[in-house]
């Protein structure tokens, strides 16, 4: 099976690992190989924890400059910082809800503006999905599944080896028990924004 | 039931590869077990140490990676089968047991994991831990994937028992922190009770005795070269005339790169699993089958140096390259793309199979996110009152290693000299000996009792003049929360240990002046600091605050977030003097984020408004 490369950006406590860990269950009841790795070092400090992730035959588990398939992140500063993973044939898929870092408030950058944000990555990737995730999460029941609409949005893009039941058969046994019913709600809402083409 | 302990062989399970460490371990009827918890092998530690909850396996958190290893030496002399795991400098720390551990052996196996840390995600250097191989004269194994770890591992334990000597299992991060699906196999028993058979002539390390283990060590060392030449971890797979020889993740670079760039038939890989002590035959015979030879692994050249020492033994004169310009970096760790790129520039082939980068030069600065104390920090509250109490000073200020070390970003802008474990306490000896400034130092509790006390002693005794402020916040925070020798451990319904004062080994140490603050307390901290501060000699403040996030982990915070009111008139001594990140900017307003406060108080107190103030 060729390799499929995603890397997923996040800031430390949105979710993110375990996004990774239900993509990775999903992966395995569908028999595609799959590899992960993940820098989590200092993500509870509010620092920006990096997945990749690879589908396929490949036995790297890093995914070089240039070189995703698909994006996902779920804060858009972060999706643009990660631009230089992507290249000309790259999905992406980002919030569109901020998360303006300390050094803003403290007078050390600007947070770039979102209709920027989006227009850069489109005119340098090949499709840009941008949706509120948190908006959805919060309809869902949850703000907590925030990682799992953008989950929603991955898998409504067909670009995954990964069915859809076999995503949410890992969401039903790989996240809370309290959390299913809002996790499911939450990756219908994105699956449904990828599918509609916007 | 811990997963770990699923007693299933052939079951597949997703696991990171700290926890398929810790299964192989499992799986190889590892009985004992010790660490100082540190970045990348902490998972490692956490599994077992949660294993030992539920079985008769036996795991401490030990004060440091010396004691660990000492402790785990014991053990395993008294036949127990035993595991040390630490990160790559924690090596350093155990490097004096590990060296001469190394003559005495072991009468049941020893494994002892060093977690490298190429590309420094979470450390202090990216030293590279295969020398301590050729150091120590033991064998060093080294796996490519979170699969083979686990395997692996068992496969050092069974080398350990065949030489009786201790074996190093080197890993590096994308090791330790890659997930892959690994199958599981079966579960030795475990014996966790052994026994100690005196023999003095061989056991202990007088000069006499020393002499003669050296000579068993080198058979040893003799042994396990030959034991490499048939290790199913080396191996060679081609037979083409360009050869690639590699080591740890760059074998799944190599192979990636190999086939992307369709020159699977003209190459030959020689992949070294069982690394150090090299299999001179094994080696002989894959360079003499090739034209050409690029050793690609990160870090230092280990492999590079051992192929061209064997190329000159066996006469062969063919170009061998690793490191050095238009190949491989000694700095930061190596990736799919620079891998393939270096091996189509060695072999001369065309490098289509990377896909370009998109030209980012109108993509605007993006404001760095850097991590950051956590709201309500209590290192942030410390570190406050003693920048206000040491005003007008002109200060040195050497810190530690954990959390409390991201103090020195600013606006707190305090820490001046880091070095490693323990070494804001001696380093504050030095300054305030060769330097006229005042020396403030800070160590974490955990640290404190790592390496601190001695260099505490050392002040005591050469009567030195600075202040040392043990940041005590009652847990081991950078790794993820693990206990240390001040923690009360009966809170944690963890029966059976004791606890350490820091303030009782203080005294008892005979520092002259010792106090002991609650930082949220401003005000009356900064009071007592400076007494502290005016004190000539040794002086001691421990800052006592439990850190918000394992509060908030155990359930025992109770958050009654702040706001700011409309009194405030813009002074912003709330953003710009202690950072707290639950502070935003709404336009020109400054606002606090309710989700994020923790209701430390800290804000409110420096306000020259009182404008911020609890949101009920």
């Amino acid at each position: 099976m060729k390799p499929t490369r995603l890397i997923i950006v996040a800031v430390g406590g949105q979710g993110n690992l375990l996004a990774s860990k239900v993509l990775g269950e999903a992966a395995l009841l569908s028999g595609v190989p799959v590899r992960m790795s993940e820098i989590h070092g200092m993500a509870q400090r509010g620092g920006v924890v990096e997945s990749a992730i690879v589908f396929g035959d490949a036995k790297s588990t890093i995914i070089s400059d240039g070189e995703a398939d698909i994006l996902v992140g779920f804060e858009p500063s972060e999706t643009l910082r990660a631009l230089n993973k992507c290249n000309a044939e790259t999905i992406v898929i980002t919030n569109t809800a901020p998360l303006p870092p300390f050094t803003v408030a403290i007078g050390q950058g600007v947070y770039p503006d979102l209709d920027q944000i989006k227009s850069l990555i489109l005119s340098k990737t090949k499709r840009l999905i941008a949706l509120d995730a948190t908006s959805l999460a919060k309809a869902s029941g949850s703000v907590m599944s925030t990682n799992i609409v953008l989950l929603g949005a991955l898998i409504g893009t067909g670009r995954l080896p990964i069915p859809k039941e076999k995503m949410e058969t890992a969401i039903r046994t790989k996240t809370k028990s309290a959390f299913v019913e809002a996790n499911l709600s939450a990756f219908q809402r994105g699956y449904d924004v990828a599918m509609a083409g916007e | 039931m811990h997963k770990l302990l699923t007693n299933s062989p052939g079951e597949k399970m997703l696991l990171l590869g700290n926890e398929a460490i810790a299964r192989g371990a499992i799986e190889a009827g590892v009985a004992f077990g010790t660490t100082y918890p540190g970045t990348p092998s902490s998972e490692i530690a956490l599994n077992l140490f949660q294993v030992s909850h539920e079985s008769d396996l036996y795991f401490e958190y030990s004060t440091n990676e010396k004691v660990a290893l000492e402790v785990a030496a014991a053990a395993a002399n008294s036949g127990v089968r035993s595991f040390c795991m630490m990160k790559h400098v924690g090596l350093n720390v155990a490097a004096d047991p590990l060296m001469t551990l190394a003559y005495v052996g072991v009468k049941a196996g020893l494994v002892i994991l060093t977690a490298d840390d190429p590309s420094l995600f979470s450390s202090q250097n990216e030293q590279d831990n295969r020398y301590y191989g050729k150091l120590s004269g033991l064998p060093v194994l080294e796996p490519s994937s979170v699969e083979e770890a686990k395997d692996m591992f068992i496969s050092a334990l069974t080398l350990s028992e065949t030489l009786g000597r201790p074996v190093i299992f080197r890993t590096t991060t994308r090791i330790n922190h890659s997930s892959a699906f690994v199958t599981l196999g079966p579960i030795l028993p475990r014996n966790p009770r052994g026994d100690f058979k005196k023999d003095p002539f061989n056991l202990v390390t007088v000069p006499a005795i020393s002499r003669k283990l050296h000579v068993r060590l080198l058979e040893s060392w003799e042994k396990a070269r030959s034991l490499a030449e048939t290790s199913p971890h080396n191996f060679v797979e081609g037979d083409g005339k360009w050869g690639i020889a590699c080591s740890g993740v760059s074998y799944n670079y190599v192979s990636d790169a190999v086939r992307e760039l369709g020159i699977a038939d003209r190459t030959r890989i020689l992949r070294l699993g069982f690394t150090h002590p090299a299999p001179p035959d094994l080696v002989k015979t894959f360079l003499s089958g090739c034209d050409t030879v690029l050793v690609a692994e990160e870090g230092e050249p280990f492999l590079e140096e051992t192929l061209k020492a064997f190329a000159q033994e066996a006469g062969l004169t063919l170009p061998i390259s690793g490191k050095g310009k238009d190949r491989f970096s000694r700095l930061y760790e190596l990736d799919p793309a620079t891998v393939r790129g270096v091996i189509a520039a060695c072999f001369g082939v065309e490098n289509r199979a990377g896909k370009k980068m998109p030209d980012l030069s109108d993509v605007p600065e993006i404001p760095q996110r850097p991590p950051n104390l956590c709201a309500g920090c209590s290192h942030r509250a410390t570190y406050y009152v003693v920048k206000k109490a040491a005003e007008g000073m002109d200060t040195i200020y050497p810190s530690d290693i954990g959390c409390y070390t991201l103090g020195f970003m600013p606006p707190l802008s305090m820490g001046d000299f880091v070095l490693c474990m323990g070494a804001s306490v001696s380093t504050a000896c030095g300054f305030s000996k060769a330097t006229d400034k005042k020396v403030i130092a800070f160590i974490g509790d955990s640290t404190f009792f790592h390496s601190g006390l001695t260099g505490l002693v050392n002040a005591v005794y050469n009567n030195h003049n600075f202040t040392l402020v043990i940041l005590d916040n009652g847990t081991t925070a950078m790794t993820g929360h693990q206990p240390n020798p001040g923690v009360d451990m009966q809170a944690l319904n963890l029966q059976g240990y004791g606890r350490v004062s820091i303030e009782a080994v203080v005294r008892a140490m005979g520092v002259p002046h010792v106090a002991v603050i609650s930082p949220y307390k401003v005000k009356k901290s900064i009071e007592t600091v400076k007494e502290a501060l005016d004190f000539k000699g040794v002086s001691v403040v421990i800052a006592q605050e439990m850190c918000t996030l394992y509060a908030k982990t155990l359930k025992q915070l109770k958050v009654r977030a702040f706001k700011v009111t409309d009194k405030c008139k813009n002074h912003r001594n709330c953003i710009t003097e202690i950072g707290c990140p639950a502070f935003y900017l709404d336009g020109d307003k400054v606002r606090i984020d309710a989700d994020v406060c923790v209701g430390c108080a800290v804000c409110a107190q420096i306000c020259p408004e009182n404008a911020i103030t609890p949101v009920k």
